[in-house]
């Protein structure tokens, strides 16, 4: 008996720490995305001036709970005309692979699933672009109009910004030397820069090509409100389409990290080369203290006794992680930890604040139209995007082989990819203006 | 042990999706089906420790090339009866081919020292828990031994692209004409 259950217990005891991952992953994330996706609502009150969800429990902060138990409870609905086994599969590839994803990514040096994987980015840009093969089954497998048009909005735009945000992340890889993802924050450690900083042209073609990749604004035409309803999963209720939800908010955390990791210098503090800069460990523990505080002064004013109960549990849980942060300051003994926790805050912030812009992008600009969004992928993201790729190849020779200065070599270079860009805008606008041609093409048959 | 169970188990899964991918009528089942097989095939590749390559396929073909024949699956709207009825003359034809084919895999198989140059290519195995860093040998392979090759292909995949965005110039021409 005990012998058969050799195999399982060795793959245990050898995996232990990545299997815990993993679980905790699957368990914890949902949780996550259903906060992710308050915050937001409430970010989007906020620039209307309003207060978003407010009833019962201060800010809703139990919110996703109940929205989580009324997805579960809702009565399962497939159409009649749908295709059985297509319709049931797609949403659970989206969630596995944007899941998967999420598990190659390195929240810090010691919060990663997957340790040892060579070409670990590669890794996560595949499983992230594995998922959309979910909507797109999705979309034609329930069999309706509104969902085929979606799904081949998504499958054009998917084409089109694929190759910009790969070109884009090339940049990144050319400057690291590296594909795995710890070894790329650690070159970004070592060349005492992020590569913001020497590649902002990609940073900024990946910024746009992961707002197309997640479905945000201006590229949200699979899902624009007033013409494909809600686009993908339009015909999703209940639970499948709580798993198309998690599956797209997933997708987005994965890009928003691998732009962390890519450009923004992932776990690493700012100026982490640099000594007198060392007050910046303080700071996490400081903001949450002050987190805590202001849930304190927020607690004496809530209405309800339990309203301000809430608050004061929500006050002391702020100041727990706040000791937790403080530990690694305070003791000299407990160093080692410095790296693992802080990493992840450092992280976790930066990752905020891409879903915040996310968030804000989605009130402050138009949507594009469905030939414009083309327009703009094909005729100018992606011939500045290989520019980009060539300048910043260019400026590593001049660095390495021909001993320039950094700076000046990738200021130089980072400068052609901006003219390039720029003349492509000028002579779209000149032929625009031109021709009559081009603006009866605007209004394409996918209705924009 | 386990690395056996999970060879079978997905050498098992690529080969009876890829029978079902060419059974199924719906062109979409079809694509499910391909779908299926690369991804089994891509766990082979990482049992091989070919990470890179597991992700090239992945990339690449489970979801470059499928969203590409989705999209077209798509547009187009195959119907599933009219292409059967035209593949069916070509059943002798195509019993031909796979017979060739079967034989040349068992000819290789059975007698790859004798073949010219250094036969089938064996590679070390490489210790368990550890990945061989493959992309910088395939870098490196396909940059130095193998440039020709490389760069041929690159060539004839880019006369490929100008040869479509021609053909399609040259049929929208004609519809406006």
């Amino acid at each position: 008996m005990n012998a058969a259950f050799y195999p399982v217990r060795q793959f245990i005891q050898d995996w232990w720490l990545e299997f815990f991952s993993g679980v905790v992953i699957l368990v914890a994330f949902p949780l996550v995305v259903a906060y992710v996706a308050l915050v937001e609502r409430k970010i989007l009150a906020d620039k209307q001036t309003g207060s978003g969800p407010l009833p019962l429990e201060p800010h809703r902060t139990l919110q996703p709970r109940a929205e989580g138990l009324r997805l579960f409870l809702k009565g399962d609905i497939v159409p009649p005309n749908a295709d059985k086994l297509i319709f049931w599969l797609a949403p659970i590839l989206s969630v596995v692979a944007a899941l998967t994803s999420l598990g190659a990514i390195a929240f810090g040096p010691a919060v990663q699933v997957a340790r040892d994987i060579n070409v670990g980015i590669l890794f996560v840009i595949a499983m992230g672009s594995l998922g959309f093969l979910g909507v797109i089954l999705g979309g034609w497998a329930s069999n309706c109009q509104n969902l085929n048009i979606g799904a081949m909005r998504g499958t054009a735009k998917l084409v089109s910004y694929e190759v910009g945000g790969g070109l884009a992340i090339l940049s990144a890889l050319l400057v690291s030397g590296t594909l795995n993802i710890r070894a790329i924050v650690e070159a970004q450690q070592r060349s005492g820069a992020w590569f913001i900083f020497l590649a902002p042209i990609g940073f900024l073609i990946y910024l746009v090509a992961s707002i197309a990749q997640s479905k945000r604004i201006r590229f949200d035409l699979l899902e624009q409100r007033p013409e494909p309803v809600s686009g993908d999963k339009v015909e999703y209720v209940g639970f499948r389409w709580s798993l198309c939800f998690l599956a797209e908010c997933a997708n987005r955390i994965v890009v928003a990290s691998i732009a962390t990791t890519l450009f923004l210098g992932g776990w690493l503090r700012p100026f982490s080369n640099e000594p007198w800069f060392y007050w910046l460990d303080y700071l996490p523990p400081i903001l949450i203290v002050l987190l805590g505080v202001c849930c304190i002064y927020r607690a004496g004013k809530q209405p309800v006794l339990a309203q301000s109960l809430w608050m004061w549990v929500l006050a002391l849980v702020c100041l727990c992680v706040a000791g937790v942060f403080a530990l690694p300051v305070a003791a000299v003994s407990l160093q080692f930890l410095l790296p693992g926790l802080h990493g992840a805050f450092w992280f976790l912030l930066k990752v905020g604040i891409f879903l915040y812009i996310f968030a804000w992008l989605r009130l402050s600009i138009p949507r594009y139209s469905f030939g414009q969004l083309m327009r703009v992928g094909w005729h100018i993201l992606i011939p500045v995007a290989i520019a980009n790729v060539f300048a910043i190849g260019i400026a590593l020779f001049l660095e390495y082989e021909a001993g320039w200065n950094r700076w000046f070599a990738f200021g130089v270079m980072n400068f052609f990819p901006v003219a390039l860009a720029a003349y492509l805008l000028r002579l779209h606008e000149k032929r625009a203006a031109g021709s009559s041609r081009t603006r009866a093409m605007a209004t394409d048959s996918y209705a924009g | 042990m386990l690395d056996s169970v999970l060879f079978y188990t997905f050498g098992g899964v690529a080969v009876l999706s890829a029978a079902l991918m060419i059974t199924r009528r719906d062109p979409l089942h079809s694509a499910v089906f391909l779908i299926t097989t690369l991804l089994a095939t891509g766990e082979i590749f990482l049992q091989l420790r070919a990470d890179f390559l597991f992700v090239a396929q992945i990339i690449l073909y489970a979801c470059g090339i499928m969203v590409l024949f989705l999209f077209v699956i798509m547009l187009v709207r195959v119907d599933a009866a009219v292409p059967q009825m035209r593949f069916r003359v070509q059943k002798l034809g195509a019993l031909a081919v796979v017979f060739a084919l079967g034989f040349e895999v068992l000819v290789i198989l059975f007698s790859a020292d004798k073949l010219p140059g250094e036969g089938l290519f064996v590679q070390e195995i490489a210790a368990a828990g550890k990945l061989p860093p493959n992309s910088e040998a395939l870098a490196r392979s396909l940059f130095t031994t193998y440039s020709l090759p490389f760069e041929m292909a690159g060539v004839l995949l880019l006369v490929a692209i100008v040869g479509a965005v021609v053909m399609a110039k040259s049929r929208n021409r004609m519809d406006e004409s």
